[in-house]
């Protein structure tokens, strides 16, 4: 009650918070970060549009990397176990996540699907997260680094549309270039235009899960990004590993 | 649509700050959004008065504060001009982001007795 005047008011009082919203899932996605870390398990968030392409680069990855890169995955979906299928047949020890409604992967589904999935004897472990450029962006899992898959037919706008997906991207895979023949108006540079506009350090590789063009890259780009990722202790940091590829100092 | 989770969490802390300050109702709570945050305004207020029935946050208002983003060069100091690519006209090196990425809860307008 209001003690001033004994009016009988209840006292109404201004609290300084100053709390990130997402501050759980940021905490169990440090734990998961660390998890993987112990283990020496490089983490990926790969996300981008439905049909973007992510389940077939997976499966092309995991042919073309063989023995020399051991790959595992959880695959989010919201109904269907199908790209969990898909990536086990192409040998990849994969679990579905089933998300029901909910259009993201967040750090407590990563958590509690790795109870069920022992990572000894993965290099890389790849989080193919819900088809979505929206919502998947802003909820960390504990990844040391995110992959974006983008079509050449989604458009070379999209890095523009969804800013705060695209800024989140330590690279982009320009995904199903097998087609650009039959795309005469798509360039390449102007994908790269776009997403220079909202990502400091924009970085784009062309590829193709049919033609395994710039797979050689990827597979580089993953062996560098493992090393690098082991060099420093998981931070809060999501880029920090692909920072120092990059040969930034911070 | 994640602004539905998002509301659920915000509710979350709200009602753990409360509980800290024994706290009986909320009359307003203040959120700091930033433009890359990746939440839609109006979608999030929408969220909000859906789910605040039944928990501590009912009839409470919500006010967001909009935070534009911001990118200079941590080397030069040079502002990035809204549009324009993100890495330095004068040393070519990656812009950081200074604000707008923030998706917190600021303060509660909290009724004691």
């Amino acid at each position: 009650m209001c003690e001033d005047c004994g009016c009988g008011d209840p006292e109404v009082v201004p609290i300084e918070v100053q709390k990130r919203i997402l501050g759980n899932n940021d905490r169990v996605a440090q734990h998961n970060r660390e998890h993987f870390f112990k283990q020496g398990v490089l983490a990926l968030n790969l996300m981008g549009s439905p049909g973007s392409g992510k389940t077939a680069l997976l499966e092309a990855t995991a042919r073309t990397a063989g023995p020399r890169l051991r790959i595992g995955a959880v695959s989010g979906d919201l109904a269907t176990d199908h790209d969990g299928e898909r990536l086990r047949k192409a040998g990849i020890p994969a679990l579905t996540i089933t998300t029901g409604t909910a259009c993201h992967l967040d750090a407590r589904l990563v958590h509690d699907a790795l109870h069920d999935f022992p990572l000894e004897g993965v290099d890389v472990f790849f989080i193919e997260n819900v088809g979505n450029l929206v919502c998947p962006a802003i909820y960390d899992l504990g990844q040391a680094a995110n992959v974006v898959a983008l079509s050449v037919t989604e458009g070379e706008d999209k890095p523009l549309k969804y800013p705060a997906m695209f800024r989140a991207a330590d690279l982009v895979l320009l995904t199903k270039i097998d087609l650009l023949p039959a795309l005469p108006e798509v360039r390449i540079e102007a994908f790269a235009e776009a997403l220079a506009r909202v990502n400091p350090a924009p970085r784009i590789l062309p590829i193709s899960a049919r033609t395994m063009e710039g797979m050689a890259e990827w597979l580089s780009w993953l062996a560098a990004l493992r090393a690098a990722s082991r060099s420093v202790e998981p931070r809060q940091f999501v880029s920090r590993p692909a920072a120092i590829l990059r040969g930034e100092t911070r | 649509m994640h602004e539905y989770s998002i509301v659920q969490a915000l509710i979350a802390l709200v009602e753990a700050e409360a509980a800290e300050r024994g706290a009986t109702k909320v009359h307003a709570l203040r959120v700091g959004l930033g433009e890359l945050a990746g939440v839609e305004p109006s979608l999030l207020s929408t969220a909000f008065e859906t789910f605040r029935e039944r928990t501590i946050c009912a009839g409470a208002d919500l006010n967001l504060r909009r935070i534009p983003a911001q990118w200079s060069c941590p080397r030069c100091a040079l502002e990035i001009l809204r549009g324009a690519p993100l890495q330095c006209s004068g040393c070519g090196g990656p812009a950081r982001l200074v604000q707008g990425d923030e998706l917190v809860l600021e303060s509660i307008d909290l009724e004691v007795n």
